[in-house]
């Protein structure tokens, strides 16, 4: 009863395939920006944190049709990558990621900048009295000791990059092997007639996901306190 | 021979010291808030003078008027700070390393060795920071700085934070530091008691402001056995 079709497969997989990358391109990413937001300032830095957030409060349709504007064939940016670099967004399952990618950077960026908040500086203080230099400091003290911060940053844009819908299908559409993830799969069997048994197969296997990707944090972020408490 | 001159206004209160030393063990002597950590932050480079100059063996470290300011990481000047700040992801053997692997020193398990058995920190070489007790956590940071190889040591307070028993228990390892390991130290101390074992030059501080130097006899007098 539980077998799963050819086409809801290829959503699945093209749906972990969009949420891992977007998620590890997003996390270097987000834990510069988020050392940025914790520990610098800087002239403009209100506006780049209300701009890091505004996919959050946009309702996703205008962050998905803003992406079409810029990344599209036609857009500014988009024109100028396919152009030079050869690299297309626009309806490809790399248009997915971005848009995955963007949209769940306010849910990564969060945890990790208050974790580096909660670092000691003392302690950021006594390795540069030890020679450390600035950017070894915050390899070796302040981004292990906020550990547990990226790792829950890293399962909520996780999380939120694999249901992500709205600024997806917006961007990328709904194309079957391409851009077809579980979300918009499940969009359009609700709307087949005889898609509802198809529809709940995929319902339950993102549960799975989800369950599996918050307990795989909850384990990390255990190991990971136990280190920081230097016992 | 270290030389500072340096004013520093931290919001209501202002420091305007000057002093040169040549001693082993300069004390730095003053009430809590007469301005001793302020003034050896300045000497780590963590805290920048708004005005003056320090230098170290004739090299200079801040020089305001020249715009000299030589960052921390790169002054060569180890610091015990009276809560330890041991690294608490790291187990005490690679918090002992973190200063040789920062500054990029060749492995000396000589010299490792030397500092362990001064410290007797040897036997806690596993052990996390969590699972020290207040006195080995400061013989590790001792020990932590001392193997960075610095030129000049500045010790906060290191018994401040220790009971009377832990106290005498780290005292002797000072004094053993002083007299063994050759590297000119800067002592800050609040306690006349502890500045009489150790120290041999004395600055005193009050307010902000050099009230006194000289050897041990400017420290007020021992209270007379009742």
């Amino acid at each position: 009863m539980f077998e799963l079709s050819p086409t809801e497969w290829t959503a699945i997989q093209l749906s972990l395939r969009v949420a891992t990358v977007a998620t590890l391109v997003a996390t270097p990413l987000g834990i510069g920006v988020a050392w940025l937001l914790a520990r610098r300032d800087f002239w403009g830095k209100s506006v780049l944190d209300a701009a890091i957030h505004l996919p959050l409060v946009l309702p996703p349709v205008v962050t998905g049709y803003l992406l079409l504007l810029a990344f599209g064939r036609r857009g500014l940016i988009g024109a100028w990558l396919a152009d030079h670099l050869g690299i297309v967004f626009a309806f490809r399952w790399t248009g997915a990621a971005l848009a995955c990618g963007i949209m769940a950077f306010p849910l990564l960026v969060r945890p990790i900048r208050l974790s580096i908040e909660a670092v000691d500086r003392r302690l950021e203080q006594a390795a540069a009295t030890l020679g450390a230099e600035p950017f070894r400091v915050f390899l070796t003290i302040t981004l292990p000791l906020a550990l547990p911060g990226v790792l829950a940053g890293m399962v909520l844009g996780f999380a939120k990059a694999i249901g992500e819908f709205g600024a997806t299908i917006t961007f990328v559409s709904n194309i079957p092997g391409e851009t077809q993830t579980i979300s918009s799969a499940i969009y359009s069997l609700i709307q087949t007639p005889d898609g509802d048994s198809a529809a709940l197969r995929l319902v339950v296997v993102s549960i799975v996901i989800a369950m599996s990707a918050l307990i795989a944090s909850e384990w990390f972020a255990r190991r990971a306190l136990r280190r920081l408490h230097g016992n | 021979m270290l030389r500072v001159e340096v004013a520093k206004q931290l919001g209501e209160f202002s420091i305007e010291a000057s002093f040169a030393s040549e001693g082993r063990v300069t004390g730095l002597f003053g009430a809590s808030g007469a301005g001793k950590t302020s003034l050896i932050n300045m000497i780590a480079g963590l805290l920048r003078p708004d005005r003056g100059f320090i230098a170290i063996d004739g090299e200079t470290l801040d020089d305001t008027g020249a715009r000299v300011h030589i960052p921390a990481h790169r002054r060569r000047i180890g610091y015990v700070f009276q809560d330890a700040r041991l690294f608490p992801h790291l187990d005490v053997r690679q918090n002992l390393d973190y200063g040789r692997r920062m500054n990029r020193l060749a492995d000396d398990p000589a010299q490792r060795a030397r500092v362990t058995d001064l410290l007797d920190i040897g036997g806690l070489l596993d052990r996390r920071p969590g699972q020290l007790s207040g006195g080995e956590r400061q013989r590790v940071a001792l020990g932590r700085a001392l193997l960075a190889q610095p030129r000049l040591l500045l010790l906060d307070e290191p018994l401040g934070s220790l009971d009377e028993e832990r106290k005498i228990e780290i005292l002797p390892y000072l004094v053993r530091l002083r007299d063994e390991a050759g590297i000119p130290m800067v002592y800050v101390s609040h306690d006349a008691g502890e500045m009489r074992q150790l120290a041999t030059q004395i600055v005193m501080l009050k307010r902000g402001r050099v009230i006194g130097f000289g050897g041990t006899e400017v420290l007020p007098p021992a209270p007379s056995p009742a």
